[in-house]
């Protein structure tokens, strides 16, 4: 018998009769639709995160206060804390040749006011460096000035949102606000860039890094943003900023070194082992399309008894008729996965109407997964009712009408 | 040349053991007529579906054509009914979804036959029996003996040496019956074997041979 016959053979079958073949598609494309689209929001939040990491700016260090490894060596039982990072830390990494950009950050929050508006907000002490190593753009006005980091200056920029907030549609440029008991003149407004990974770029004052020590009465610094000069020097500037960091902390290793690559990779790999779990969590539902199939098949198969008595009395050996059986109930998991990923590209399509931001795309796996799925489970949960099927005695299968 | 001997054939009705074919011995030449009669019961169902290999005995040996079909496998048996053997029901037994064209090609379908030569013989068996202008009608839009006309074309396509019919005008009226009759004489006179179970009497006189059983024994034979 040849494969078109059976491929023709099968799908007539199974299109013969309609109701059953329209609920056992509908559990098929259920569970389908399911798997592609869940895989589909997976990929889309490992994507989401990913893009937010990468908009913190290429080439990223990040230097910590502490350290968050163990290196051996005797318990701290001394209980040394680490030492704070300070802006002549920071500044000193400037000494390094892998190291173009360092940009000091000194992080809190208080409350910002102009005429009778107050509000809280996150300040961001930094340099002028901070404008690159974040990628930032400017609305109105221009960035901190280049100024001496150990001194301050009155002057801020504003967060997109907070500028909104602060002075609705009025010009910002040029007027001054208060942060807490300081008055800061505004001299820049940054452009709506969204959201960076833990600080809403949209809702912040950025002022200089001694102001913001200033306001919020600290020396140290929250961390310190250091872009390396390419993608090739990153392990260069980790071994520069440790051996600076040292020297200036009498020798002790109490900062940790996080680079953009490593975090990009970690939250790559969770996001992934969780966009599989989910993926896996919906082919359960394809597990209970195939026992749908199964019964659907075994209706079938009492239903068309002297069909396949006819079959056999015309020549059809049990084999073949196996053959048959397992070829529709495959053709019917075919279909029902063809109309499941329709079902995903629909529901795909109107997520990404109520989510615009949110980047989706379904990953190539998932579509060879559902409908591989698909169809191995057809054809499995096929396998018991075609055994039965080519089991009939033909003479008691076409002793009946 | 079919050759049956000592053919036993028992079933298992609840806890009682009946016997459906006490050890008949039967010899059919090719090209014989041969009608198959008795009361319900008989044992004449059980020995068509032995001839047809649709049912094994349990003890005797049956040579089609000199070869020993007892100890055939499924597929060997069922290579056999696809070449050599034809059969016609009482019901007709046409697959409801496909077409009277689709119903004929079936066994050619089967046999992995090229699509254009079974193209060909659906169409020149259509028009042999009379069913040209009802090619893509399904069986419920055909009438009972149109049906067993397709069914007929369904069963002689493959070239059969042997045509089995059971009670094949069981199911239709006078006219139609006499014209599917006729269409199964015709083929018996091209040297096709024809075995024939019928209740009918009248249709029985017709076979140039008539069997005759009762509680599984041959009864008369002439």
């Amino acid at each position: 018998m040849k494969i078109t016959d059976i491929t023709k053979f099968a799908f007539r079958a199974a299109t013969g009769y309609p109701t059953r073949t329209l609920l056992m598609l509908l559990a098929m494309a259920i569970g389908v639709g399911s798997v592609v689209l869940l895989s589909t929001l997976g990929d889309g939040a490992r994507r989401y995160v990913i893009g937010q990491f990468s908009s913190l700016g290429t080439n990223l260090l990040i230097v910590l206060p502490g350290r968050s490894e163990t290196v051996g060596g005797p318990p701290p039982l001394l209980g040394i804390t680490p030492r704070d990072l300070t802006i002549a830390d920071a500044m000193a990494l400037h000494r390094s040749s892998a190291i173009r950009y360092v940009a000091p950050i000194a992080v809190g929050a208080a409350p910002v006011s102009r005429g009778g508006r107050t509000r809280e907000v996150t300040i961001l002490g930094s340099t002028p460096q901070l404008y690159q190593v974040r990628q930032l753009t400017m609305d109105k006005g221009r960035f901190l000035p280049e100024i001496d980091p150990s001194r301050g200056a009155p002057v801020c920029v504003l967060g997109h949102e907070t500028k909104r907030e602060l002075f609705g549609n009025d010009q910002a440029v040029g007027e001054l606000i208060r942060i807490g008991d300081w008055r800061f003149r505004v001299i820049g407004v940054l452009s709506a860039k969204g959201e960076s990974i833990g600080l809403d770029i949209a809702d912040i004052v950025i002022v200089p890094v001694a102001s913001a020590q200033s306001i919020f009465n600290t020396t140290s610094l929250f961390r310190i943003m250091v872009e390396a000069v390419n993608r090739d020097a990153i392990p260069r500037a980790k071994k520069h900023i440790a051996r600076i960091i040292r020297e200036r902390h009498d020798g002790d290793d109490d900062i940790t070194i996080i680079s953009q690559d490593a975090v990009l990779a970690t939250f790559d790999k969770i996001f992934t082992a969780l966009t599989l779990t989910v993926a896996s969590i919906a082919s359960i539902s394809l597990a209970v399309a195939g026992i749908l199939i199964m019964n659907v098949m075994l209706i079938a198969v009492s239903q068309r008894r002297s069909e396949v008595g006819l079959l056999k009395a015309v020549g059809a050996p049990a084999g073949q008729i196996l053959l048959l059986f397992l070829a529709e109930s495959a053709v019917l998991s075919a279909i029902g996965a063809v109309f499941g990923l329709i079902l995903a590209a629909i529901a795909t399509f109107i997520l990404s109407r109520v989510f615009p931001d949110f980047p989706l795309a379904t990953p190539l796996w998932s579509l060879w997964a559902g409908v591989g799925v698909a169809v191995v489970t057809g054809v499995l949960f096929g396998v018991m009712p075609a055994r039965r099927a080519a089991r009939l005695d033909p003479v008691q299968s076409l002793s009946r009408r | 040349m079919i050759s049956l001997s000592k053919i036993r054939r028992e079933f298992q009705v609840g806890d009682e053991q009946v016997l459906a074919l006490r050890d008949v011995d039967l010899t059919i030449k090719t090209g014989e007529y041969v009608s198959i009669m008795g009361p319900s019961g008989s044992g004449k169902s059980t020995l068509l579906n032995i001839i047809g290999l649709l049912d094994r005995p349990d003890k005797g040996s049956y040579l089609l054509e000199e070869e020993d079909m007892t100890d055939l496998d499924d597929r060997q048996q069922a290579e056999l009914r696809r070449h050599k053997i034809g059969f016609v029901f009482q019901f007709f037994h046409l697959v409801p979804r496909m077409t009277a064209a689709d119903n004929i090609e079936l066994p050619m379908m089967l046999s992995g036959l090229e699509p254009k030569e079974r193209k060909d013989r659906v169409h020149a068996a259509l028009a042999s029996f009379g069913l040209s202008n009802r090619a893509n009608h399904r069986p419920d839009q055909l009438s009972g003996g149109q049906r067993q006309r397709v069914a007929i074309a369904r069963a002689t396509i493959m070239e059969p040496h042997i045509l089995l019919a059971d009670e094949p005008t069981g199911n239709l009226d006078r006219v139609s019956g006499q014209e599917v009759i006729d269409i199964i004489e015709a083929l018996n006179q091209k040297n096709i074997t024809l075995i024939m179970v019928t209740h009918d009497p009248e249709l029985g006189r017709r076979a140039g041979r008539r069997i005759n059983m009762l509680d599984g024994r041959i009864d008369s034979d002439g």
